[in-house]
């Protein structure tokens, strides 16, 4: 077997240390635990809506989300799931992406997706709404 | 991406098979990871059967049985063979833990020993622990104080105060935990994994210490402290009984509380 390549001469330490502290983190950390907690309530609220109108006719379905309550609770519930989701793929992004450019790439794309997807929704539920 | 199969020359293949004397009638096979840097070839698994009846109750005992009586090759650390060094740290049938403390009797069939998981290996059960050792003194694991110490004593504290201590300074520097934890094997070049953090969380909630302050903005970083997902593999197999990831916990909550 060949040697291996000695591709640093760097000391540990120095490797270690790196870039230094982003200081950054905890605001993600904590916002992923906030929206978790809110989703607890938001989504009990909505399959159990959802499941007392299995066979509701289109109209009966944009006048339910058509109520001030229900349009409220249905725009948190966007916002709260698209910010976890685009929160918790991030996390598996910068676990699993090896690469500046590809971790930069993939991160822009899921981040853009999810905000285009919650757009998308907030709209929806806006039309019918107002 | 990260790596979930090992490049060709590290997969492991069968080696050779040390067969117990003749008439021995308590016997165990140990099956043990050998990787020798010269030489070129690949990692192999060679077995050794002992008899038990003529060997200690510890792993250790057995490794140090097999060193002395079967094969001189055979390399590991030990040191204290109590549980106190740390040294003898290894893969135990598929648990992170020290050969001193594990009773060769807990483990069903066969004993499968290879190094801690994820670390590059020196040879055959030592991992080189050279980037561990060097995130541990990046957390500047001593007491800082701009305060100079009383000039008649030491530094005091409240026994509440030095009862914060208790279930850190066990610590023994073993890295068991470390190498337990998937996000330490997939990132572990950034994050400061299990044992690194639980010995930073020891000097934070140290209240003679007097740069609490520095050392958090030193971990606020979505890599060397926020890849710890709670996965809990580092409480789940530390030898002393200890609970990084709760330490891990504590600095997070720390975080959040300095915020408003």
């Amino acid at each position: 077997m060949a040697a291996p390549t000695i591709r640093s001469l760097r000391s540990p330490l120095g490797r270690v240390r790196g870039l230094g502290a982003a200081k950054g983190g905890t605001h993600h950390w904590w916002l992923q635990r906030v929206t978790s907690v809110a989703l607890l309530p938001l989504t009990i609220w909505l399959v159990f809506s959802l499941a007392r109108m299995p066979d509701s006719t289109w109209q009966e379905a944009t006048a339910w989300i058509g109520r001030p309550f229900n349009a409220v609770l249905l725009l948190a519930f966007l916002a709260a799931a698209f910010h976890h989701m685009a929160y918790g793929l991030q996390e598996v992004v910068e676990d699993y992406v090896r690469g500046e450019l590809a971790k930069v790439g993939a991160l822009l794309a899921l981040k853009g997706a999810c905000f285009l997807l919650w757009l998308s929704a907030t709209l929806a539920v806006l039309r019918i709404a107002i | 991406m990260a790596t979930f199969t090992l490049p060709k020359n590290s997969t492991v293949g069968e080696g050779r098979t040390y067969s117990a004397p003749a008439g021995s009638k308590n016997v165990k096979s140990f099956r043990i990871y050998r990787w020798d840097p010269d030489g070129g070839a690949n990692p192999r698994t060679d077995t050794y059967e002992i008899d038990l009846d003529q060997c200690g109750p510890m792993v250790l005992d057995a490794l140090i049985k097999i060193k002395n009586e079967v094969d001189t090759t055979l390399t590991f650390r030990r040191s204290c063979r109590e549980g106190i060094c740390g040294s003898c740290a290894m893969n135990i049938d598929g648990l992170n833990t020290l050969a001193c403390l594990k009773p060769i009797d807990e483990v069903k069939g066969d004993v499968r020993i290879s190094p801690l998981p994820h670390m590059p290996v020196v040879k055959d059960l030592v991992p080189d622990l050279s980037q561990i050792y060097a995130q541990l003194r990046s957390v500047e694991p001593w007491l800082k104080a701009d305060t100079p110490p009383p000039p008649d004593g030491e530094r005091l504290q409240s026994k509440e105060e030095r009862a914060k201590l208790d279930g850190l300074w066990e610590c023994i520097l073993c890295f068991c935990c470390s190498t337990a934890c998937p996000s330490y094997w997939w990132n572990g070049d950034r994050y400061l994994g299990p044992a690194v953090l639980l010995q930073a969380y020891r000097w934070i909630s140290d209240s003679r210490d007097e740069a609490t302050g520095e050392r958090l903005d030193a971990l606020e970083d979505p890599f060397k402290l926020y890849r710890c997902h709670t996965i809990m593999n580092c409480t789940r197999t530390c030898p002393k009984g200890l609970n990084p990831a709760q330490a891990i916990g504590e600095i997070k909550k720390l975080m959040v509380e300095r915020q408003g």
